[in-house]
């Protein structure tokens, strides 16, 4: 009990100092979770919008599959991004293993099925409901297609925080690709698992703290948006 | 509607049936329809005006029979046609937006766009609620500004699916009004209605359909006045029971 008021103390200490370190990987966590949700979105809300909307043999095992990936074990994809980008894999030659490259590419793998499944079914329940004026007017499944993901904008953020969140908290993945190196590719997870080890709490505490403020803070940004939005735009 | 465009009508349907989860819900349905009249398709619930409806529009496909557009423009009969549904989707964008999207839809040039926008707001009296969002605004003018969006595109056969049925007596006469104007404009209205009122005042043609089938077909004077089948004169004593 002792150790952990000790640790909070260090830990407060840590984040009102503004800690270099801790900064850095801060920094380097909210830069490698914020671009792959980014490439995931671009990939997984027309994708999802996609299946969604268009209906082609294995259709429904599409969308099987969407579903069944969203709970990808993040070690496991860490290491087919690992063995593909290892010297002697076939991506090899451009030399990403262990860099905050490499753990982008495997978060946005994560996370695309994740958002492109929840997109499935948003839109999917809009289409329901959109069809028969869409068709009417004119606007087959192509042309529906961005108009389908304009109108359902809302519950599409919810979608893509989702992916935001699981990034952020991701560690498997970004262990395995990324290697922990210090000031290299060293995030809030790996350090917090690398601290715990060693037995530095007050450090890993800290860098828990923020974790959770961050995600906190930007969900929250995220909805009080959406609701001031909503309520301008109904 | 643009008189350059050669005519999509006639419409004819011959022998025309639709079946969903083994029941018959329209059955050997056959009738023309002609450039002109106003044509009210008149029924209990469950009659098969919406379905017949969509048939005619090409939303749904018959399980047997032919739907046919047969004028010189048929080939084009799509987007010389236009619907209204009982309860309107609108975008989550605002009122002048819904139109000038189903303008883009039917690739309505950019410059000729606004224009036509104003003008079918202007129509319809929403010109205040242009930049409304459309989704707050109240289900009258929700629906009107469905029937203007319709009219924007210049349609020549305008489909109304109980454009009134949800809506309060003065929301009705405005919506009223409003299919008065679509007529004017020189477009084949066909609407389908369970408020006898409405198909006195609007009906020209009236096609009395019961059961999936069509029962009666007359001028709208004759019907009210001598319904011939006595299914009609049942409906009308408020008697006919589904």
């Amino acid at each position: 009990m002792h150790d952990l008021g000790n640790a909070f103390a260090t830990a407060l200490r840590l984040i009102v100092g503004r800690d270099h370190d801790l900064v850095e990987i801060v920094r380097l966590s909210l830069f490698v979770s914020i671009t792959s949700v980014t490439l995931a979105s671009l990939a997984g809300l027309p994708l999802g919008a996609a299946v969604a909307l268009f209906r082609f043999p294995g259709h429904r095992l599409a969308a099987i599959v969407l579903n069944a990936f969203m709970g990808l074990p993040p070690v496991v994809v860490g290491l087919i991004i690992y063995l593909t980008l290892s010297r002697s894999g076939p991506l090899g030659v451009f030399g990403l293993l262990f860099t905050p490259a490499a753990m982008i590419v495997a978060q946005a793998l994560l996370i695309t099925p994740l958002i492109a499944a929840l997109t499935r079914q948003v839109v999917e329940d809009l289409w329901r409901e959109y069809e028969e004026q869409l068709r009417s007017l004119g606007a087959g499944p192509a042309r529906a297609l961005p108009t389908l993901l304009w109108d359902a904008r809302f519950s599409l953020l919810t979608a893509v925080m989702a992916g935001f969140g699981r990034a952020t908290a991701e560690v498997g993945a970004v262990m395995i690709v990324g290697g922990n190196i210090d000031h290299v590719t060293r995030v809030m997870t790996t350090t917090i698992v690398l601290e715990t080890s060693k037995g530095d709490l007050p450090l890993a505490l800290g860098l828990g703290f923020i974790l959770i403020l961050i995600s906190v803070s930007i969900n929250g940004g995220a909805y009080m948006l959406a609701d001031f939005v909503r309520r301008r735009q109904a | 509607m643009n008189a350059n465009d050669p005519a999509i009508l006639p419409l004819a349907l011959r022998g025309v049936s639709y079946e969903a989860q083994g029941a018959r819900l329209i059955d050997d349905l056959s009738f023309e329809l002609t450039a002109g009249p106003r044509t009210v398709l008149l029924g209990p619930n469950g009659a098969g005006k919406s379905l017949t409806l969509r048939l005619c529009h090409g939303l749904i496909a018959p399980s047997a029979g032919t739907v046919t557009w047969q004028g010189p423009g048929a080939g084009q009969a799509m987007r010389r046609q236009a619907m209204v549904f009982q309860r309107p989707v609108m975008l989550r964008r605002s009122a002048a937006a819904n139109l000038s999207y189903a303008l883009s839809l039917r690739d309505v040039p950019m410059s000729e766009r606004r224009a036509r926008v104003a003008q079918a707001l202007d129509v319809a009296g929403l010109s205040p609620l242009a930049n409304r969002p459309a989704r707050v605004l109240s289900g009258g003018e929700q629906q009107r500004l469905a029937i203007a969006r319709a009219w924007a595109l210049r349609p020549q056969v305008l489909f109304l699916d109980e454009p009134t049925a949800n809506l309060d007596p003065a929301s009705t006469r405005a919506v009223e009004e409003l299919i008065g104007e679509v007529v004017r404009s020189g477009a084949k209205i066909v609407m389908t209605t369970h408020d006898l009122g409405q198909a006195r005042r609007l009906g020209d043609e009236i096609l009395f359909m019961h059961r999936g089938r069509l029962i009666e077909r007359a001028s709208g004077q004759r019907f009210f006045t001598a319904p011939q089948s006595p299914e009609a004169a049942a409906f009308m004593a408020g008697s006919l029971l589904w």
